[in-house]
């Protein structure tokens, strides 16, 4: 079919690194985001194919976690569970938001710092991956500017506050928190959702794996003793 | 998402409006159930703020809280159900 010899997309080259594929899948599912889709729409995070999507690639991960134990075992279970939900949350936002894309470097920061433990070079590697946000000294003039809209101290130290609880935007001006909070705030709740979701099922399927019961429900609860007079 | 507004990074001078960051703080304002309930709207811009750092610190919690019991669940469990699990989701 010639279609498919003309086709733009590339087959997917299996022998590239895990990081490499994902950011020429991030360019190429934005750059195909800018032509079909007005630029890029945010993630419907409310949506159950969103909750879908991430619940199996927990799921994936979770199991990772639990066989391979390839992180050093400095870390307890449950902040590996949490470190595997968060990358795979950033990894379903796409690197479309800004806390997306400082969650996926921070794990190479952190895995690069630890071998070779560079500190500048981790500035020019996060700067150059966040989209070149190198505005050091231009964040005091927008600062100054902002004071005089919001000169009250309470809301900058709440700004900076909330710019510290979303990754990745610590340096950036009010709108640009504002937004990321948004879509984080969203994300955060979906996350709650799924590993609730999870959490119930797999406590559910634990307790009744003894009496080895099927998944669709039964008419009388198995926990129910026969009336006996 | 990021695309979506004009970009309000020039170079020195700023051009971030009041109007946009009052939209936003709006637009914010819907997510936090906190203040969603209560259909003012005179909630003042630092409330707001107050809140959405609350609400993120809470929720961050609870995804502490779960993956902790995430991490029990999976030491107990065996592989069998997770498969049956993931059957299930997919």
């Amino acid at each position: 079919m010639p279609s498919s010899l003309l086709s733009p997309n590339p087959a997917v080259n299996p022998d590239r690194s895990a990081t490499r594929r994902r950011k020429n899948k991030i360019q190429r599912e934005e750059s195909l985001g800018n032509i079909s889709q007005q630029q890029n729409p945010p993630i419907q995070w409310k949506s159950d194919a969103q909750q879908q999507i991430y619940s199996s690639k927990l799921l994936q991960a979770l199991r990772q976690v639990r066989e391979g134990n390839c992180s050093p075992a400095q870390k307890s279970a449950p902040r590996r569970v949490r470190e595997a939900a968060d990358k795979v949350l950033a990894a379903t936002a796409k690197g479309r938001t800004r806390w997306s894309r400082a969650m996926l470097t921070n794990r190479l920061k952190i895995k690069f710092m630890e071998k070779h433990n560079i500190a500048k070079r981790q500035q020019s590697v996060i700067t150059a991956v966040t989209r070149g946000n190198s505005r050091s000294t231009k964040k005091s003039k927008v600062r100054i500017l902002r004071l005089k809209t919001k000169s009250l101290p309470a809301v900058q130290r709440k700004t900076r506050v909330l710019s510290r609880l979303v990754p990745g935007c610590r340096q950036q001006p009010l709108p640009v928190v504002l937004e990321e909070a948004t879509d984080y705030i969203a994300a955060l709740e979906m996350q709650v959702r799924a590993m609730t979701a999870l959490a119930e099922l797999l406590s559910v399927s634990g307790t009744g794996s003894g009496s080895s019961s099927s998944s669709d429900g039964h008419s009388h609860p198995s926990s129910s003793h026969p009336p006996t007079n | 998402m990021s695309g979506r507004r004009s970009r309000s990074r020039q170079s020195g001078v700023s051009r971030i409006t009041e109007d946009q960051i009052a939209d936003l703080v709006a637009k914010l304002q819907q997510l936090i159930p906190e203040i969603r309930s209560r259909r003012s709207d005179k909630v003042s811009a630092s409330r707001v703020l107050q809140e959405t750092c609350n609400y993120i610190k809470n929720l961050h919690k609870e995804v502490d809280d779960l993956s902790e019991r995430l991490s029990e669940l999976l030491e107990s469990s065996d592989g069998a159900q997770a498969d049956l699990i993931r059957s299930l989701l997919v």
